[in-house]
């Protein structure tokens, strides 16, 4: 087949912007393995001398307890902040998708906000009202806090599966004598539930990931890996982050898999 | 709501309230924990009232003073008691350092004066405090404690624009080298449209050539944009760092092939350029989606036939295709921008000292200088910004389309 010289052009700009994309992610990889403190390959790396590569990062942030106490808050708080998420907004897109609602657009303005409000102007706010109720530095605020913020995934996930949902089956239920508890758990929740579980992965990335309210609200109990990470940064202590990078690389593939296989599902059921 | 109150024991009364109980959890939820916090912080950027509390008497005999002659001797006594209540309260540092934001020098006036006032000397108040700083004869001095001493006050805003209020109670622009914060607003909208413009730019053909695969490679390649989207923040920014550092692998390659001798290395990072870089890599997502999502519905028949009809390929594009997805470009652009404006972790990290933007000036306000009040201020300017923009996407966009997926 031949191409046009505008279509060999095309091709070759998308296929640099994959680079772009991809590249960041994937010089990481490898320099997660490197024997030396360096950010960069050393010629051995790139002998492929095996004496060049090595496991200590990995070796190191599996036995440091710093790293490990904060993979435990990162998860307790991603955990409670998810399943709070994942029950109010589930509640309040059933609420939204019932057409009888007044003020759709309002209140759906009001509960994406957090969405689009910048991080810094929020955990501000936070960080004065949570002191003045005397619950600064305290895991509940940080869990609040990430609630809050991931909330919006929940609703826009749950929204758009609700969209797709054929309302006369829970006539159907009523008609049989199901009550609404029972129509919901056994009739809409299971053909809702992939929408369900996407939007409370995303409200758990969403707390995993997450570091100004941290940085402002947390005292040194709730660190949290990116709170970790932050500060490894910023002080350049080892290439362990690039350890804990590839970690979080490879928990990112496995999110976005399941997550694109909940979808799939969720539009072969309905 | 619309229409007139029906009666309760109405179905359909009945089936709005029960919506409405669906809704209201997380409603409340979203009030307590999401606006009475940027309420209370909206608060702080009007109502300060340390000085007020601590200098009551003062600023009461203040109110009538001419701000043409030097206070009277019952003005110097009452603030020497009051200076010497809030010592012994331990309130003064705090006062001072309040007054000391409008008036520079303030501070060290009143520790030298509260060291004085303790072993008291001979003549008038008015005396011996001129006597310890000269300053107290100074009536912008004063005029200091007038301003801060308003419990209710927009000079944090005046503050935020670059403006003061002289002791006359005009409003001026601060003077040359105070003026920051809006040249610093100009530069994050600046930064920001040159962050949007390049993410159109690498979106736009990314987006259109994943749309227009067969489903199952687009399927592949769409992951190839989902994979930086769910990878952490920080990961994408240390990925940078090592990328684009002095010594880091860009320039190491550079120098290997030639390209840069060993002392011509590139600063492409902890300066602007990192900044719009890793910021660029970082939203790029956001555009892609949305644009990939109305691109999709497109189809392709169009293109084709523009193309029998005689159009040019560029034709084709610019009078068919272009018109079609402008919907994604709004979406992916507005949504970056909205991002962009209010980022702040990427250009803390790799910024340097010229690449941060007005969201790092708010935590710097917020965690070093302790100003709580310009930091809330800021914040506040900042935040109707985006609530405007946010209002232009709900009407052009509408909210539940926010593309994600």
């Amino acid at each position: 087949m031949r191409m046009s010289i505008g279509r060999v052009i095309y091709l070759l700009i998308c296929t640099l912007i994959f680079v772009f994309l991809m590249a960041p992610i994937i010089v990481i990889i490898p320099l997660s393995f490197n024997a030396e403190p360096y950010f960069t390959f050393t010629e051995g790396m790139l002998r492929l001398d095996p004496e060049a590569w090595s496991l200590r990062w990995y070796r190191e942030i599996m036995t440091n307890d710093v790293w490990i106490k904060s993979l435990v808050n990162s998860i307790v708080i991603g955990v409670s902040a998810t399943i709070l998420a994942t029950a109010l907004g589930t509640l309040a897109a059933l609420g939204l998708a019932n057409s009888a609602i007044p003020a759709r657009r309002t209140i759906m303005g009001l509960i994406i906000s957090p969405m689009v409000t910048p991080v810094i102007i929020a955990a501000a706010g936070m960080f004065f009202f949570y002191s003045d109720l005397g619950l600064g530095q305290t895991h509940v605020s940080i869990i609040l806090a990430h609630t809050v913020l991931g909330v919006p995934f929940v609703v826009v996930t749950v929204t758009a599966t609700l969209a797709a949902y054929d309302f006369t089956l829970n006539r159907a239920a009523a008609n049989l004598g199901a009550g609404p508890w029972t129509t919901f758990r056994r009739v809409q929740f299971p053909l809702i539930a992939p929408g369900v579980f996407s939007g409370a992965l995303f409200a758990f990335a969403i707390s995993f990931d997450e570091v100004v309210v941290i940085l402002f609200m947390g005292g040194v109990e709730q660190r949290t890996v990116p709170r970790q990470m932050w500060a490894g940064i910023r002080e350049q202590i080892s290439p362990a982050i690039l350890a804990v990078a590839t970690l979080l690389i490879v928990f990112a593939i496995l999110l976005l898999l399941t997550v694109g296989w909940l979808q799939r599902r969720g539009e072969s059921s309905q | 709501m619309a229409g007139p109150l029906r009666l309760p024991g109405n179905p359909d009364v009945r089936v709005r309230l029960r919506a409405l109980s669906l809704v209201a959890p997380l409603v409340i939820f979203v009030g307590v924990t999401f606006v009475a916090p940027l309420g209370t912080m909206l608060m702080r950027s009007v109502y300060d009232p340390v000085v007020a509390d601590a200098l009551p008497k003062t600023l009461a005999l203040l109110s009538d003073w001419d701000a043409n002659e030097l206070p009277s001797e019952a003005i110097f006594a009452t603030l020497a008691e009051e200076i010497k209540h809030a010592s012994s309260e331990r309130t003064i540092g705090r006062v001072a350092g309040r007054i000391n934001r409008v008036q520079g020098g303030f501070r060290g006036l009143v520790t030298r004066t509260e060291r004085e006032l303790r072993t008291t000397g001979q003549g008038t108040w008015r005396e011996i405090m001129i006597s310890v700083d000269s300053l107290w004869a100074d009536a912008a001095t004063w005029h200091a404690i007038k301003v801060t001493g308003e419990r209710y006050t927009a000079r944090h805003y005046w503050n935020a624009l670059d403006m003061q209020i002289l002791s006359d109670g005009s409003i001026a622009r601060q003077p040359e080298e105070r003026r920051i914060y809006l040249r610093l607003f100009l530069r994050t909208l600046m930064v920001s449209g040159l962050i949007t413009l390049l993410c159109l730019l690498l979106g736009y053909p990314v987006a259109h050539f994943i749309a227009d695969s067969p489903p199952r490679q687009g399927n592949l390649l769409l992951i190839l944009v989902l994979i930086p989207f769910w990878t952490s923040l920080l990961v994408r920014t240390t990925s940078w760092i090592v990328l684009l550092q002095n010594q880091g692998v860009l320039n190491d390659l550079f120098v290997a092939l030639g390209l840069i001798g060993e002392d011509g290395r590139l600063s492409m990072i902890y300066n602007m350029t990192g900044t719009i870089i890793a910021m660029t890599h970082v939203l790029l997502p956001f555009m892609v989606l949305p644009l990939y999502s109305v691109m999709r519905g497109i189809p392709a028949t169009h293109m084709n036939a523009a193309a029998s009809l005689g159009a040019t390929p560029l034709q084709a594009f610019l009078r068919v295709y272009w018109p079609q997805s402008l919907p994604g470009v709004g979406a992916g652009a507005l949504l970056v921008f909205i991002l962009a404006i209010g980022y702040y972790i990427t250009p803390a990290l790799v910024g340097g000292s010229d690449g941060q933007l007005i969201s790092n000036m708010i935590a710097y306000h917020m965690q070093t200088s302790l100003n709580w009040g310009l930091a809330a201020a800021l914040g506040g300017v900042l935040l109707v910004g985006v609530l405007i923009l946010y209002m232009v996407y709900e009407r052009l966009i509408g909210i539940d389309r926010i593309g994600l997926r």
